[in-house]
């Protein structure tokens, strides 16, 4: 039997990863582009900068990949591969669901257990590192910052987890509906109290030290020694275009994977009715 | 530990009895984990094939994109 979810979960997943890569080659790549060109324009003008100070501009190293693979294969291979494993997952997350989780059909508990992953994985912890196109992160702060996004990662799911078992043990006490709201309401002020302790990027040392106290690593303008502005800072559009579209294509990717899931989950489990006793291994799958 | 619960056609059972099931899931997990890994952190912050860029730079535009950390 779990095997049979775990291969369908791979299956939708990447099925889903395949939808965001297209919407990402359609909405993304562009935005990715102008970031790029946001980011050599700047280089050039800070090499004029050195230049006139007298320092030495450091020679940038060779592309491993060129633009194009990266725009058109590699974005794909990563978004579809990155879809299968959080099919994978959610197919485990779903079989240990079932049964745990009150009286839900199978295909609103694929519904439910879709939203947790879009919530878990992605949304709650891009309330407080939202995702960035190129040209913004710092280089030094890279080891900061991705241990930052993956403990918000790995606190959001658990909290999430952690909500639906109290919700569980409420019920009998509260009735379904408050005892969902209640969790709820825990999960928000507990995930809320981990935002508020962790730094703001911008707050890192590293940044603090270079840049003053700034909520983000997003760029500022470039400034001469006068004190002019020889390149403006990031443009707000392109930020904003770039997460706006990052956000629709997880919910893409996790609306697909919920919506495919949920007519084979329910499926397996119409099967499994017809033979009761004992639980039929698939030769294949 | 077999399917104890009735499997009515309109709530979920226990679909996961035993032990058996339990060297499938943590497999999945860790495969799925692993490619989580690579897709998203590998030679960001850390990296498990030396210091080459290999990676990061062939599934860079996915990377930013998935919302992970990147240079």
């Amino acid at each position: 039997m779990e095997r049979r979810f775990i291969v369908r979960g791979l299956l939708v997943g990447a099925i889903g990863g395949l939808l965001a890569f297209v919407f990402a080659r359609i909405f993304a790549e562009p935005q990715i582009q102008r970031a790029i060109d946001y980011e050599s324009g700047r280089d050039a003008a800070q090499a004029v900068l050195d230049k006139a100070a007298g320092l030495t501009a450091e020679t940038a190293g060779p592309d491993l990949f060129s633009r194009t693979i990266q725009a058109n294969v590699g974005i794909g291979v990563g978004m579809i591969a990155f879809g299968a494993a959080m099919g994978g997952l959610y197919a485990v997350a779903y079989a240990l669901a079932c049964g745990r989780t009150g009286k839900l059909r199978p295909r609103n508990l694929a519904l439910l257990v879709a939203l947790g992953g879009f919530l878990g994985f992605y949304l709650i912890p891009f309330i407080k590192y939202p995702a960035n196109p190129p040209a913004i992160g710092h280089e030094e702060t890279i080891r900061d910052r991705s241990g930052l996004y993956l403990v918000m990662v790995v606190s959001s799911i658990a909290f999430l987890v952690l909500a639906v078992w109290l919700g569980q043990r409420l019920k009998p006490r509260f009735g379904n509906w408050n005892a969902t709201l209640l969790a709820a309401l825990a999960c928000a002020v507990a995930i809320g109290i981990v935002m508020a302790l962790l730094p703001s990027l911008g707050h890192l040392h590293a940044n603090v030290e270079q840049f003053g106290r700034h909520p983000t690593e997003t760029p500022l303008p470039l400034k001469d020694p006068q004190g002019r502005i020889v390149y403006p800072g990031f443009p707000a559009d392109v930020l904003f275009n770039f997460r706006f579209y990052s956000v629709a294509a997880q919910a893409i990717l996790w609306a697909a994977i919920g919506l495919c899931f949920a007519p084979l989950a329910e499926r397996l489990f119409a099967e499994t009715a017809q033979a009761p006793g004992t639980a039929p291994e698939p030769v294949t799958a | 530990m077999s399917m104890s619960t009735l499997p009515t056609t309109r709530t979920t059972p226990v679909v996961l009895p035993g032990t058996r099931a339990a060297l499938w899931l943590f497999g999945t997990v860790a495969l799925c984990l692993a490619a989580y890994y690579f897709i998203g952190v590998d030679q960001g912050a850390t990296s498990v094939f030396g210091n080459s860029m290999y990676i990061h730079e062939f599934v860079h535009d996915a990377r930013h994109f998935l919302g992970f950390p990147c240079h």
